[in-house]
């Protein structure tokens, strides 16, 4: 027996690393092996790619999770996407698909409607989300019973067609969202600008805030990239400021009206949302630190504000994520 | 018997743009051709093509219309003015001949779709036809099934169409515009993978004999354009996957570099 060296981790690799440690082999090893996931498709390149109406395997084995259904003795995959099998059940993870909402999530929402003691609200999900007004944290900051007169006063805190950003709560009978603010951190946007990319692009992270340090404009740049798809990108502010330190307007949460925002700030606000339209569109995944790196990247070429030139744009892809779009 | 100019099948055995009876008119695929759609398809069936783009699911616009327990599914058809050339009559949106057809592709979706995963919403599948040289409906089907698997929608199985004329006694298969005038012509859609069939629509007379002989060939024509679907879908989840798992690649290919 040779010994098993840990080998770096490479798209083709995935699904290995969902069977156990010990079960991890050596690429040669695993492909002279007839190991039991081999059985759901052929070949590594389309080894777990199924579109609808394909048989997986038998349903007296394993069990059906999301993405398929039972046919007679078998289970069917009906979504085109990854099998993901933990343990005996077998799912299919579409590769593009509306967002589906989980506890905890962190969402960007647009107001739709004032509702009596709610707010609906269009969080890019199946349905409209629901935000109760006992979930919303109150100007001034005092945590208090949500009386009468705070009903009356619903539209002045969110209007229809405002932006927020908000956890996910709970889920209703039907699947509807319950969302809520209660933290410094969510509550209205303002200062920036919206932008919608496929919801699975952003996948769960620790903290879905992140801050652009200048030189990306005067202040730095803050984007939100929520969960549903939406990411908002606004001008910077310092930690405190938003999460309830010093220099932070309690009073001032609910406002409608934009900071001064330099042109500087706008450019570089406009930038980076340029950066994120680009990466999206070709369907790579997002994060902080891709996002600043392609930045560094305009920022080293001294390129002209405004969209990227397809050239440099196929450059850009090529050195920050390594993807080369001619091909 | 005709009375257009065109000869439907030659001596040599040929229709009038050269193809055998059972051939089909070159296809071709194309998946999220719509920038804003949860999922679309462009589909091009010979000189008609048809983009099909889905939204949803999501809130029923009006919320009565909403049903507890499942999805509901609405369909709108438009047709482009430039869309039939000189020779055809020209048709706007809510004209009855394009709703029968956005009827028609609700009535074959609505058992295809799994619409009790998603209740309470609603699922929109706008049809727009680019250019019309017939099988309008066949071509808005096939495009619609590859529009709901690029959207995420579980669906039971592909779903694919086809027309299939009579001429004399030689079924033909994929109609064009002239050919769908002057012929019976029925059209089927069907499961490939079961071999069910969810439409069956005619609008001329038959004989019953015949029937069976052109059913059973255009379940089969609905099969090779089943295959020739899944390599295009295939293929384009493979560059999608290979895309999601770029960043991992990256993240510790930066690692090293620093």
């Amino acid at each position: 027996m040779f010994s098993v060296k840990t080998v770096a981790l490479s798209s083709t690799q995935s699904f290995s690393d969902d069977i156990p440690a010990t079960h991890r082999k050596h690429q040669a090893e695993l492909d002279a092996m007839d190991l039991d996931e081999d059985e759901f498709g052929a070949g590594p390149s389309k080894r777990n790619i199924v579109t609808p109406g394909e048989v997986i395997t038998s349903s007296k084995e394993y069990m059906r999770g999301h993405g398929t259904y039972v046919e007679e003795v078998n289970v069917v995959s009906s979504v085109t996407g990854t099998i993901e099998r933990v343990n005996k059940l077998i799912s299919v993870k579409p590769v593009r698909s509306k967002y589906v909402p989980e506890v905890g999530d962190l969402v960007i929402g647009r107001i739709v409607e004032v509702g009596p003691q709610r707010w609906r609200v269009d969080a890019n999900g199946r349905q409209d989300a629901v935000l109760m007004l006992s979930s919303v944290n109150l100007p001034g900051g005092v945590q208090r019973r949500k009386i009468e007169s705070d009903a009356l006063k619903m539209r002045e805190f969110l209007a229809e067609g405002d932006l927020l950003v908000a956890e996910v709560q709970a889920f209703f009978g039907d699947g509807a969202m319950s969302l809520h603010t209660r933290s410094l951190k969510y509550g209205k946007l303002r200062n920036g600008q919206l932008l919608s990319v496929p919801p699975q692009l952003i996948r769960r992270l620790k903290s879905h805030f992140h801050h652009i340090p200048p030189p990306c404009g005067p202040t730095g740049v803050d984007v939100i990239l929520g969960l549903n798809g939406y990411v908002w990108v606004s001008n910077g502010t310092s930690q405190e400021k938003r999460e309830g330190g010093e220099g932070f307007d309690s009073e001032g949460v609910y406002s409608d009206k934009n900071d001064d925002i330099p042109p500087e700030g706008r450019q570089a606000i406009s930038t980076i949302t340029n950066l994120i339209k680009l990466l999206a569109q070709e369907g790579i995944p997002l994060t902080d630190t891709l996002i600043e790196d392609s930045f560094n990247w305009v920022n080293q070429n001294q390129l002209p504000p405004g969209p990227l030139a397809p050239n440099e744009t196929e450059r850009m892809l090529a050195e920050v994520v390594g993807v080369d779009i001619t091909a | 018997m005709s009375s257009s100019r065109i000869e439907i099948l030659n001596d040599g055995g040929l229709r009038h743009d050269a193809r055998r009876p059972y051939e089909l008119r070159s296809t071709s695929f194309q998946l999220n051709t719509h920038p804003t759609a949860e999922g679309s398809s462009t589909v091009t069936q010979g000189l008609t093509t048809v983009q099909v783009s889905i939204f949803g699911p999501r809130e029923p616009r009006q919320r009565s219309q909403a049903s507890h327990d499942k999805a509901i599914i609405s369909v709108e058809v438009g047709v482009v003015p430039w869309a039939q050339g000189g020779g055809g009559v020209k048709r706007v949106r809510g004209d009855k001949r394009l709703q029968e057809i956005g009827a028609s592709i609700r009535q074959t979706f609505e058992p295809v779709i799994m619409t009790h995963l998603y209740p309470r919403s609603e699922i929109t599948i706008n049809v727009q036809v680019l250019s019309a040289d017939g099988g309008i409906l066949p071509t808005s089907i096939n495009a619609t099934t590859l529009a709901l698997i690029s959207s995420g929608i579980s669906i039971l199985d592909y779903t694919t169409s086809i027309s299939i004329g009579l001429y004399l006694k030689q079924p033909l298969l994929d109609l064009s515009h002239v050919e769908e005038q002057d012929l019976p012509n029925l059209v089927i859609a069907s499961l490939p993978n079961s071999g069910k069939i969810t439409l069956a629509q005619m609008e001329t007379r038959l004989h019953v004999d015949r029937f069976e002989e052109m059913l059973s060939l255009g379940v089969e024509a609905c099969q090779v354009l089943k295959t020739e679907m899944e390599d295009v879908v295939k293929s384009q989840t493979e560059k999608i996957v290979e895309r999601m798992g770029v960043r991992s690649v990256v993240s510790s290919g930066m690692a090293v570099d620093e």
